[in-house]
């Protein structure tokens, strides 16, 4: 196992960690503050996908790439995201917020079946495999005989500042220390002035918008698009939040960026088809021997 | 469940009607939906133990349907051996699954437990899919059709009577098992694991009694449906699977029987009702699922009775609403 085949693997689950941070500090904000797995939350990520895959495709003329307007649609699909988060938030979870825990599991997943099946039957969407409309160039530098696009960077540089701001939201504002203080106890929230259904309102809002910055990241990244995408990643963002420690922020970026070196350290040895077994086999071993992650976990008692 | 004695009939006229469905009807197309339908209950019957007796929510129910299957498949294709000595055999290898991923993981709090299932449904649904031995995503084909004694059973309606004599075995085992010390643990555990374990309850050996109760019922059923379809596929036996039993369990009532049933026929029947709209039909059904989990989270029908006592106060109370705006807005033009 020479040191040049692992290392590129080594990079290469860095963007793949990348995009798992995106989506797992969604993941574990929202299990936080409601102690739900949001199985829906790899579908916000697959819509949003296919919303900017359509804004782009309205804008884009012949084969050049305008950043400008990557950027743009990216911010839009972003809100986009955050709102239908907040939809199914008002909706299905804010309803079921004193429902059994099974149930509203249970409804996360009709969530998600209705979200995978609307883009199903949405016309011009469909269940092919899309290909993206932009396709970045290849221009980038070269790192030990390895190439990197600047595509890669922005996108860890995106990811990166992203985390840093939800962080810095959590730990260094008012909103955040709501936030945390909704995650440790509801009721004395409320009792302390917190408007409780805002604050959940606006974490399922932020990780939305994570999600969706995840999505336009990686749909330029791998270049296609289809409505199952949200399934796998969905798992393996759950797994990394787990992994890094749940309820944490800073715990679901280590854990994201550490499963995607994992997973492509692993399939790089073993081959592409066994890359869920390695998530899960990490979920199970955290499970088993930490449970409270690496970082340590930061969620109430549900009693 | 209410009284045995005022179900009886009821029970009876069901049965009766069930007997002679595909006999009366001759259809083949109703009858193998009626099939499917059973295969269904039976499943659902499995899953039932562990989400609606035990409370543990399994995402992965498919892979013990896929143990049982694959294992009886090749055992009766690879090696010849009849169908029914092959049931032992698959149902010891889902046993050995169950306790397996049971045994660490059954401690985990439920969301945790959940996707751990999903992982374990995914995993045998992958090593099937890419193993060379399992038959690759081709799976296993030519699977012989199941002998009893002088008979061998070939035609829809055979099997159809088949799996209408696992559904009836089923429900006596979840009848009696409910009504035991088991199922009083068990519903223990459901509804208050602390306090169940502060009564005495070994909790975590429950728990895994109830997990393998459900893989030996998966096991059974899925060493049947080998013969049934004479082939077996790795995409049957995944998480839209899965979902599908737990869909029957939720929706139809967690932990009671009937609700097993109901759901498992609302499930299979529901698509084939609608089956012009293709795929759109799936998309209702995740709609339905989130009314049902919202409006009336205890299912269809659930363990204590069909109790419509809720839905009719609450039809009155929403027709009085409507007549009042109604005679409001037609008095105030």
């Amino acid at each position: 196992m020479s040191w040049n085949v692992v290392v590129p693997d080594i990079v290469a689950g860095l963007f793949l960690g990348a995009f798992f941070a995106l989506i797992a500090v969604g993941y574990s904000m929202v299990y936080g503050i409601l102690r739900l797995i949001n199985f829906a939350h790899g579908d916000f990520y697959m819509v949003a996908a296919f919303v900017s895959y359509t804004l782009l495709a309205l804008v884009t003329v012949g084969t050049q790439v305008n950043w400008g307007n990557v950027i743009w649609v990216g911010v839009v699909t972003m809100l986009a995201a955050g709102v239908l988060a907040v939809v199914a938030e008002r909706l299905v979870y804010r309803p079921m917020r004193r429902a059994a825990v099974l149930s509203l599991m249970i409804a996360a997943l009709g969530v998600s079946q209705i979200l995978e099946n609307g883009v199903l039957n949405t016309p011009g969407w469909g269940s092919n495999y899309l290909p993206f409309p932009v396709t970045p160039p290849g221009n980038g530098f070269d790192v030990a005989s390895v190439h990197y696009t600047w595509l890669q960077v922005a996108i860890v540089l995106t990811a990166a500042v992203l985390v840093l701001a939800v962080h810095f939201i959590v730990n260094h504002t008012m909103l955040g220390t709501a936030m945390r203080a909704v995650a440790q106890d509801r009721v004395a929230a409320t009792l302390m002035g917190v408007n409780t259904d805002r604050v959940i309102s606006l974490v399922f809002f932020i990780g939305g918008a994570l999600a969706g910055a995840a999505a336009v990241t990686a749909s330029l990244y791998y270049g296609q698009i289809n409505y199952l995408m949200g399934f796998s990643i969905g798992l393996q963002a759950f797994t990394a939040a787990v992994l890094g420690g749940i309820g944490n922020v800073a715990g679901a970026a280590v854990g994201g960026l550490l499963l995607g070196i994992l997973e492509s350290v692993g399939t790089g040895l073993v081959g592409a088809q066994w890359a869920l077994m390695f998530a899960f086999g990490a979920l199970v071993l955290t499970l088993w021997l930490r449970p409270t992650g690496l970082l340590g976990e930061r969620v109430g008692q549900r009693v | 469940m209410r009284s045995w004695r005022a179900a009886a009939p009821g029970a009876a006229v069901a049965l009766a009607g069930a007997a002679v469905f595909p006999l009366a009807l001759g259809s083949t197309y109703v009858t193998s939906v009626a099939m499917q339908v059973e295969i269904l209950m039976c499943l659902a019957l499995g899953l039932n133990f562990v989400v609606g007796y035990a409370g543990m929510l399994d995402l992965g129910f498919a892979a013990f349907f896929a143990i049982g299957s694959y294992t009886s498949g090749l055992l009766a294709v690879d090696a010849h051996w009849p169908v029914l000595a092959t049931l032992p055999v698959a149902v010891a290898a889902s046993l050995l699954g169950a306790v397996f991923i049971g045994t660490p993981t059954l401690r985990l709090r439920s969301d945790y437990l959940a996707v751990v299932t999903l992982g374990f449904g995914e995993i045998i649904q992958n090593i099937v899919n890419n193993l060379n031995q399992t038959g690759g995503p081709e799976g296993i084909y030519g699977i012989p059709p199941l002998s009893v004694g002088p008979l061998t059973i070939t035609s829809t309606t055979g099997y159809y009577y088949v799996f209408f004599v696992l559904v009836v075995l089923f429900v006596a085992v979840s009848y009696r098992a409910r009504r035991s010390r088991l199922g009083r643990a068990w519903l223990a555990i459901r509804e208050d694991e602390d306090t169940a374990y502060a009564m005495g309850i070994k909790v975590r050996r429950y728990k895994l009694y109830a997990y393998m109760a459900g893989s030996v019922l998966g096991a059974v059923t899925g060493t049947f449906y080998g013969s049934a379809f004479v082939a077996i596929a790795p995409p049957s036996f995944g998480f839209n699977e899965s979902l599908l039993v737990v869909m029957a369990v939720s929706m139809g009532g967690m932990g009671s029987i009937w609700g097993a049933l109901l759901g498992a026929g609302a499930v299979v029947a529901f698509p084939e009702v609608f089956r012009q709209f293709a795929q759109a039909r799936l998309l209702v059904f995740g709609v339905a699922l989130v009314l049902v989990m919202v409006l009336r989270p205890q299912g269809i029908w659930p363990e204590e009775g069909l109790r419509l006592g809720r839905l009719k106060q609450s039809a009155r109370r929403a027709t009085r609403q409507l007549t009042h705006w109604a005679s409001a807005r037609l008095g105030a033009r």
